[in-house]
Parts: C-alpha cells; sequence; structure tokens
C-alpha cells in the first residue's frame, strides 16, 4: 500500500485491488470520526433527539453546501489547490526520509516573494504570471533549504528546524505586511495588490481559477519525478534505507536538500497561487493552515503524489463543508474543531504511528510470515 | 524408550495463505537432552517453535507436554506449561537492570497494597536474590544489578535464559542462539547448555551450523521444506550426511578450487589508519596487497576493524592517513560511486542494512548499483522494461528462489537476499571483488552457489579480498591468510602455512604463534 506499481506492471485488476486496499484505512477513518463527531454534538445538545437532528442536518450541510451548491463546487476546488501543492511539500521529502512540518512557513515565504515580485516587477502579461509563480517557487525553496541544509551538513534534525523557521516565516511576513510594504490606505493591513498581469486567469466567470490545474499538472510532475526517473530512485532509495543508498553511491545529504529544497518550493507555488488566483493581494495571517492541513493530506495519501489528488480534496470539502456544519446545526466554533481534529487524528493516526515507530503493517507482517518458507537455495 | 517425552508435536500443520509451512510435523523432547533441530533458512524451523510457544496456532495436530495435551493459544499458555523461549533478537529493555528485565511481566510485590493490581511496592530485593540463586544454580555468572546496555552480547543472552528459567521453564527453545556470538562466546553457551541438560533441563536448538550440533547434540532432527525428514544421532552422522539431509542433495562442502595464477597487484593499501564511528582509532596502519587472480582472506574476531577496513575501502567512510591504490589509481578519497565505477565489487557485511532496500522490488534491488546508467536509464528517466529484463535474466543466472522479479527483497530468505547481492554485483565489470562475511547466516546450499562464485571470480582474473569471522570459509577460499587483531594485519602467510590452530592464536592476539624460533632461546635462558 506505500508503494505504487507503476501501470505497466501489473494488470488493471492487480491497480484495482492496491487502490481499494490503500482506501480501506481513510474510509474508515473518516467513517469513525463521523460517529465520534456526531456523539459529541449530541452530548452537547439540550435533549438527545435536538443532538441527532443537529447532527443529520449539520452533515447534510457539509455535503450540501461543498458539494452540491455550484459555489460550493468551487470553493471546494479552490480550497484544494493549495491543498495538494503543500501536500506534495510535505510528501516529497517524506519520500527522503524527512519529516518537513515547515509547509506553512514555505506557503507565506513563497507568497511574501512572490507578492513583491508581482507588485514591483513590470513585465507583459503572460511573462510576468510565470515570473511571479517562480517567484514563489524561490521562496518556499530557499525556506525549504535552510532546514534541509542544516540536516544534511550538521545532522540538525528537521522537525525542529521547520517548526522554528514556521514561526519566524509567518512573523516576518506579518511584519513586512503591517510595515515596509503596507499598502498606504489606513483602513487595511495587507499589501498593495500585485499588478493585474501577474494574476492567474480565472475561469468561467467563478472564483475557479488557473492555479487549480497548475496543482493537479504539478502533482502528475512530482509523481513522474518520483516513479519515473533516476533521481526520484535516488530520494526514495534514501528515504528507505539510508546506508543502502550510500552503499549504491548515492550522497543521502544531497537528497535531503534536495527534497526540502523542491518541496518547500511547491510549498511556496502554493502560497503564490493563492495571491494570484484569490486575494491579490498579502494579508496577515495569511497561511490560514494550508501547510499543517498539508501534513494529513500527505499521510492521508500515504505520500504518493497521485492519492494527494482525493486527498486534498476530502480535506477541502472538510474546510469549506465545516462553515456548514456550523450554520446549519447552529453549532460553536470549537465543535466543529474538535471534528475536525477527530478526522486528522484517525486518518492521521496509523500512518503517523507506522511511519515514526517505523512499523510494518500486520498484512505486510503476514506476507512476510508466509513468503519465508520455501524459497531456500 | 518408554519414558513420557517431556514435549511432543504430533502432526502439526501450518499454512500461510499460498504455502505450506509445516506440514504434518511429528517432534519429541526426551527430560534432559539436547534436541538440535537443524535445517536452511525458510525449512519451517521457526514456524514449528512459534507454535510450540503458542506465537501461532497449528491449522492441525496437537501438543503434549508431560503427557498432557496442551492447547497454546498464547505464550502465556506456553509459560505456564514450562516451555521458554530465546529468541535470536533479544526482548531486552537495554536502560534496565538485569533485574528489572527479568521481573517485567511477573512483578512480585509487598506491602499493604500488594493485592490490589498495580498498586504494590515492586519487591526488587528478592527477585534479584532468586536471579543470583539461578545464575549460581547455572553457572550463569550473571550480576542481577548489570544494566543490559553495559553487558556484552553472550551475557545478555545467558539473561535471556534466566528470565525462562525464572518463569520455572524446563524446556528451553534457543533459536539460533550461537548466530550472534563469538566463537569463544558459542564455547561457553555450549557449556552452559550441558549444565542445564545435567540438572533437567530440556533444550531444543535450533541452527543451520553442521559443526555446532555434531558437538553439542544428543539427537539431531533434520527439517526441509515444511517436513521432518528425519532424525539422526551425532555419534553416527557426518557433516556431509547432514548438510544432505537438510539439502536433499549433495552438497560439496570443500570448494574446489585449483592453483591461484596471481597477475599485477590490483589493490594495493599503505599504512591506512582509519577510525570508527566513536572516533577511536580502528584500523590502524595497515597495508596489503592483493593481486588479480588471488584471494586473500583476512581472519579475525568481529570489532577488530575489519568493518572500519572494509568500508575505508570502498568509500563509505573516510581515511585518516595513508593510501589506497585501485588497479594503480590512488582512491583513497573516492566516493562510494566512484569506487564501484572503477570496478570494485562490494558484498557488505550487513545485507540488510546495507546490501538491499528490503521494501523495493527484487528488480529494483538488482539494479542498485547501475540504475542511472544506460540501458536502464535514458538521461534521467528510468527505462524500467529494460531493469525488469536484466532482473529476469540475473535471477536466472544466479538462480534466485523468488516468486517474481516484484516481489520484495524483504520477503526472501536470507540466502536469496545474499543472491540478489551477488547477483547486482558480479553484473558489472569486476576488477576487485570485496566481500565482507558473504554467508553470514546463509543456508548451506547458498553457501556453496556463494563460494563457487566467488572462486569463479578469482579464476576470471578478479583480485578478491575475503574478509570473514569464519575460520573454515577464510581456510577453504583463500590463496593467502592475512590475520586482523586490534586494526592491524598481524601476519599475512600463504595458505599451505596456515594451520587451523596458528590462524586461531593469532586471532586470539597470540603473537607466539609464529615466532617459534625467537620463543626457544628465551626458554634457554
Amino acid at each position: 500500500m506505500s508503494e505504487p506499481t507503476p501501470p505497466t506492471r501489473t494488470t488493471a485488476r492487480r491497480i484495482l485491488s492496491r487502490v481499494g486496499k490503500g482506501l480501506q484505512i481513510p474510509i474508515l477513518a473518516i467513517f469513525t470520526s463521523l460517529i465520534l463527531a456526531g456523539i459529541a454534538i449530541v452530548l452537547t445538545a439540550q435533549t438527545p433527539a435536538i443532538g441527532w437532528q443537529k447532527v443529520l442536518d449539520g452533515y447534510w450541510g457539509i455535503v450540501d453546501g461543498a458539494l452540491l451548491r455550484g459555489s460550493g463546487r468551487t470553493n471546494t476546488l479552490v480550497a484544494m489547490t493549495p491543498l495538494i501543492l503543500t501536500g506534495l511539500a510535505v510528501a516529497l521529502p517524506f519520500r527522503a526520509g524527512l519529516f518537513n512540518i515547515g509547509a506553512e512557513g514555505q506557503f507565506v515565504m513563497g507568497a511574501l516573494v512572490g507578492t513583491l515580485t508581482g507588485i514591483y516587477l513590470n513585465l507583459p502579461p503572460v511573462i510576468l504570471t510565470v515570473v511571479v509563480l517562480l517567484a514563489g517557487f524561490v521562496g518556499g525553496a530557499f525556506w525549504g533549504f535552510i532546514p534541509g541544509f542544516l540536516r544534511a551538513r550538521l545532522k540538525a534534525h528537521e522537525v525542529i528546524n521547520t517548526i522554528m523557521l514556521n514561526f519566524i516565516a509567518i512573523a516576518f511576513t506579518n511584519f513586512m505586511v503591517r510595515g515596509p510594504f503596507k499598502d498606504p490606505n489606513p483602513s487595511t493591513v495587507q499589501t498593495l495588490p500585485i499588478l493585474p498581469a501577474a494574476e492567474l486567469p480565472r475561469l468561467f466567470g467563478s472564483r475557479l481559477h488557473v492555479g487549480f490545474f497548475i496543482a493537479i499538472l504539478l502533482a502528475a510532475a512530482a509523481y513522474y519525478f518520483l516513479f519515473k526517473t533516476t533521481w526520484g530512485f535516488s530520494l526514495r532509495t534514501t528515504g528507505l534505507n539510508p546506508t543502502a543508498a550510500q552503499y549504491a553511491g548515492i550522497l543521502p545529504w544531497k537528497q535531503y536538500i534536495i527534497s526540502m529544497v523542491l518541496g518547500g518550493g511547491l510549498a511556496g507555488v502554493a502560497g503564490i497561487i493563492e495571491v494570484q488566483g484569490i486575494t491579490h493581494v498579502l494579508t496577515e495571517g495569511f497561511a490560514s493552515g494550508y501547510g499543517f492541513d498539508a501534513i494529513a493530506v500527505s499521510l492521508l495519501a500515504v505520500n504518493n503524489p497521485l492519492a494527494i489528488i482525493p486527498a486534498a480534496f476530502v480535506f477541502g470539502v472538510l474546510r469549506i463543508g465545516g462553515d456548514f456544519l456550523q450554520i446549519r446545526a447552529g453549532l460553536s466554533v470549537h465543535i466543529v474543531s474538535i471534528f475536525n481534529a477527530l478526522i486528522l487524528l484517525f486518518v492521521a493516526a496509523p500512518a503517523i504511528v507506522r511511519s515514526v515507530f517505523r512499523l510494518k503493517s500486520k498484512e505486510e507482517e503476514q506476507t512476510q510470515a508466509s513468503l519465508s518458507r520455501g524459497w531456500g537455495g | 524408550m518408554t519414558k513420557t517425552p517431556v514435549l511432543e508435536a504430533r502432526g502439526l500443520t501450518k499454512r500461510f495463505p499460498g504455502v505450506l509451512a509445516n506440514d504434518a510435523v511429528d517432534l519429541t523432547l526426551h527430560k534432559g537432552e539436547v534436541l538440535a533441530m537443524l535445517g536452511e533458512n525458510g525449512a519451517g524451523k521457526t514456524t514449528l517453535m512459534n507454535m510450540l510457544y503458542g506465537l501461532y496456532r497449528p491449522d492441525e495436530g496437537e501438543i503434549w507436554v508431560n503427557g498432557r495435551r496442551v492447547e497454546m493459544a498464547s505464550p502465556n499458555e506456553a509459560i505456564h506449561a514450562g516451555i521458554g523461549m530465546v529468541h535470536q533478537h533479544f526482548m531486552l529493555i537495554p536502560v534496565m537492570t538485569v533485574t528489572e528485565n527479568i521481573m517485567l511481566g511477573v512483578e512480585e510485590t509487598r506491602g499493604l497494597l500488594s493485592r490490589i493490581p498495580m498498586l504494590g511496592r515492586i519487591n526488587r530485593r528478592e527477585v534479584a536474590g532468586r536471579i543470583h540463586s539461578l545464575s549460581q544454580q547455572y553457572n550463569l555468572a550473571v550480576n542481577p544489578d548489570d544494566f543490559i546496555r553495559n553487558l556484552p552480547v553472550g551475557i545478555q543472552q545467558r539473561v535471556e535464559i534466566i528470565k525462562a528459567l525464572y518463569r520455572h521453564a524446563d524446556i528451553l527453545i534457543l533459536d539460533e542462539p550461537t548466530a550472534v556470538l563469538t566463537p569463544q562466546e558459542a564455547e561457553e553457551l555450549f557449556v552452559i547448555m550441558r549444565n542445564l541438560t545435567q540438572q533437567g533441563v530440556s533444550i531444543i536448538f535450533i541452527t543451520h551450523k553442521l559443526k555446532e550440533v555434531l558437538r553439542v547434540a544428543d539427537r539431531i532432527a533434520v527439517m526441509r521444506q515444511g517436513r521432518m525428514v528425519g532424525t539422526a544421532q551425532p555419534a553416527t552422522a557426518t557433516e556431509a550426511s547432514l548438510a544432505e539431509m537438510m539439502v536433499g542433495r549433495k552438497v560439496i562442502l570443500q570448494v574446489k578450487k585449483g592453483e591461484a595464477h596471481p597477475g599485477q597487484p590490483v589493490l594495493q593499501v599503505q599504512d591506512l589508519y582509519v577510525d570508527d564511528d566513536r572516533r577511536q582509532p580502528a584500523v590502524q596502519g595497515i597495508s596489503l596487497e592483493v593481486r588479480a587472480g588471488e584471494i586473500l582472506g583476512v581472519a579475525g574476531v568481529q570489532g577488530n576493524g575489519q568493518r572500519e577496513l572494509v568500508e575505508a575501502l570502498t568509500g563509505l567512510r573516510p581515511a585518516r592517513s595513508g593510501q589506497v591504490h585501485i588497479g594503480g589509481v590512488e582512491t583513497t578519497h573516492y566516493l562510494p560511486r566512484q569506487v564501484t565505477e572503477s570496478g570494485v565489487a562490494h558484498i557488505p557485511e550487513d545485507r540488510e542494512k546495507h546490501g538491499l532496500v528490503m521494501a523495493y522490488t527484487v528488480a529494483d534491488n538488482l539494479c542498485l548499483n547501475r540504475y542511472y546508467l544506460p540501458p536502464f536509464a535514458q538521461g534521467p528517466v528510468l527505462n524500467q522494461t529494460q531493469i525488469d529484463d536484466e532482473a529476469r535474466t540475473l535471477v536466472q543466472k544466479f538462480d534466485v528462489r523468488t516468486p517474481s522479479i516484484y516481489t520484495h527483497a524483504g520477503n526472501l530468505s536470507g540466502g536469496n537476499k545474499q543472491k540478489v547481492i551477488v547477483a547486482r554485483e558480479f553484473s558489472h565489470p569486476v576488477r576487485l571483488l570485496i566481500a565482507n562475511q558473504p554467508t553470514r547466516g546463509v543456508d548451506v546450499g547458498s553457501i556453496e552457489f556463494i563460494h563457487n562464485q566467488i572462486v569463479s571470480q578469482r579464476d576470471q582474473g578478479s583480485a578478491v579480498l575475503l574478509v570473514s569471522a569464519e575460520l573454515d570459509e577464510i581456510l577453504s577460499l583463500s590463496d593467502r591468510v592475512a590475520v586482523m587483531f586490534h586494526g592491524q594485519i598481524v601476519k599475512v602467510m600463504p595458505i599451505a602455512e596456515a594451520s587451523r590452530e596458528k590462524v586461531g592464536l593469532l586471532m586470539a592476539g597470540s603473537a607466539t604463534a609464529d615466532t617459534d624460533e625467537q620463543v626457544q632461546p628465551q626458554v634457554i635462558k
């Protein structure tokens, strides 16, 4: 379930059964958390009957709000966009054996560098759009490079460093937005808008913008990179067994830097796409947790770039539908937080436990036991 | 013999999806005997033991202990029935003392609250006392207050034995106990086993080392492909007859090799110094030379700098000073890939850590040293078809027994894992082969195969540096023998002069083994 088999190797049936198996845990996780959150809602209601009614209304609100209405559907796709990219920002380093908790910081740094480029660099339309995107990539990549380099050269743990750099990035961006680059108009705390030439075109007159397709494209590119190129092979080998990688002539420290630079860059692209496609300005508190949801997205997708697309969809639905859950069921905002946290917990728990403690799943152990016999020389 | 056996298995069968791991296995263990269970990796020994210890439930068959039928649903029933198991990988907590480890799970409590679960005070002193007396009774020399992390492997193993005895085990299952021990520690273990059986403990001793079996067993049971193929008596059995039972065909234990025809020097090492992980000097001024077409065997007890020497030669570890030349080119500061590309094949000491990526398929593992080169890659793009084709060829050529080339390497048996490594390393032009413990933990059939491959590399003109802690391996393969002790080569000699005793003494650090001439005048004085 951890290793996607390239399609050329297997029949369609085997792929389907693999996908089916891969879906078991996520579906069970979501189902369990829906039940538990439902119980929490019932317990906080005046009477159980009212409680159950609230649960029904609220859950229907999620489906209705995020999937059935036209505007909800677009909003879900819009929310998916940064989740796909930040999900990739966690997945790529994970494949090299690093845990990138820093997508949030890389997201805002990408947005900052990109936004400033978009405000002050005067270039023709399409060119400027691309240059600003690249600037976002560079901003995030630089923020990913720092912990990658520290890990590669000084063996400083990337989890600690990425967390620290999140604080620095967010505080630094807030300072820039309030101070040097504040829109002179005193009523708002935000930057000037980027030049119209730097904006990403919107589609169908809705909020949906080209960035969504860029994200899908980059997910496919990340998959190709990881599983079809020698670079990806080196990176995955390092993640699965750094000593064997070294023995095979791969330099693990290089892979650490490459994966963090690429991951950080993708998170940066997520940040700048959000500016180019939606906000057009950089505000305080811009990141709004995309970089943290990314960890759950990546875990739900078992760090497979293609599976990140549906995983981002799930969390997109929750982001958009969560508001409807709150309004329809008349819940306090805290209950909605509990609901989100439960889903996160159940989705992430088996994967976190397995990866952090390097455990094998029961299934793997079984195959091992059954295959270890009968092939002796 | 009419006496009731202490342990009897009747018709035990265990199936795993697609495999019959144990097929109607019968086993009898008598009081006070050492029963050796012999079989290749994957023959079903471990499955059988896991059923006896309650870790697996048999699909069919019965287990009888002291004439009573026992249903083993979990290790608890096994322990209750007096069965103890010492696993190959110890189940000890390094930061705890011997006492704490042993009482883990069976803590004895005292004080007012001791009747209430989890609230009594732990009675450490009494436990330590019992451990002390068990240690005395069986001559185990274990101090109850030592921390596990400070104990050598051999002593840790004794702690495991005490742990079983403490739980009143009188049937001990030892799963490949000598695999982790030095030859001396193994000797001590055999004495302990004798002690135990003399006092009524019965032992099942799992191994695939034929010499050990003949030394310590009272009776030998041989398994092959999930079946019990027979029993033998050590008095009448020979290594060759046991090997044949295990493998199912005649096995040549003696390596057949012709005369060496050494050519130009390929590997030249001058005054090499290498540090270990703790930055202590591990290799201290080694100079050696290996010529094309010869095998230089480096003998030595493990931990005398062999690992650091090999890692420095292959670019995995920096050399502090000194020089390495391969084929006349200085390679002292080469990266691992540069070393490989200058024609070096390396069979690493630890195949699971260095040699293979367990979660990769056999095919991907087979191209680990060449995946970035054509035809396996066009530019940066992998050509999976080429990789798979090459894998099929190599699997065939090197007789790797795997269900398919897409099987994960972690699912292969030890011998087949090693064959994957050998196949990969020999699949590019080899000028120098560095083999470190090439057959450790490998079954007899695969050992024969790997030895023949090494000799054939030599005959094709490669220089071979063979590092091994198995004296027999060194003596049967080498053309010249170097003995390593405390980071230095204490002696290099042609194979004709290398007797078992002489090399053994040098390995143990006795410099007198080769200085008979100097000793005599001193004696006269």
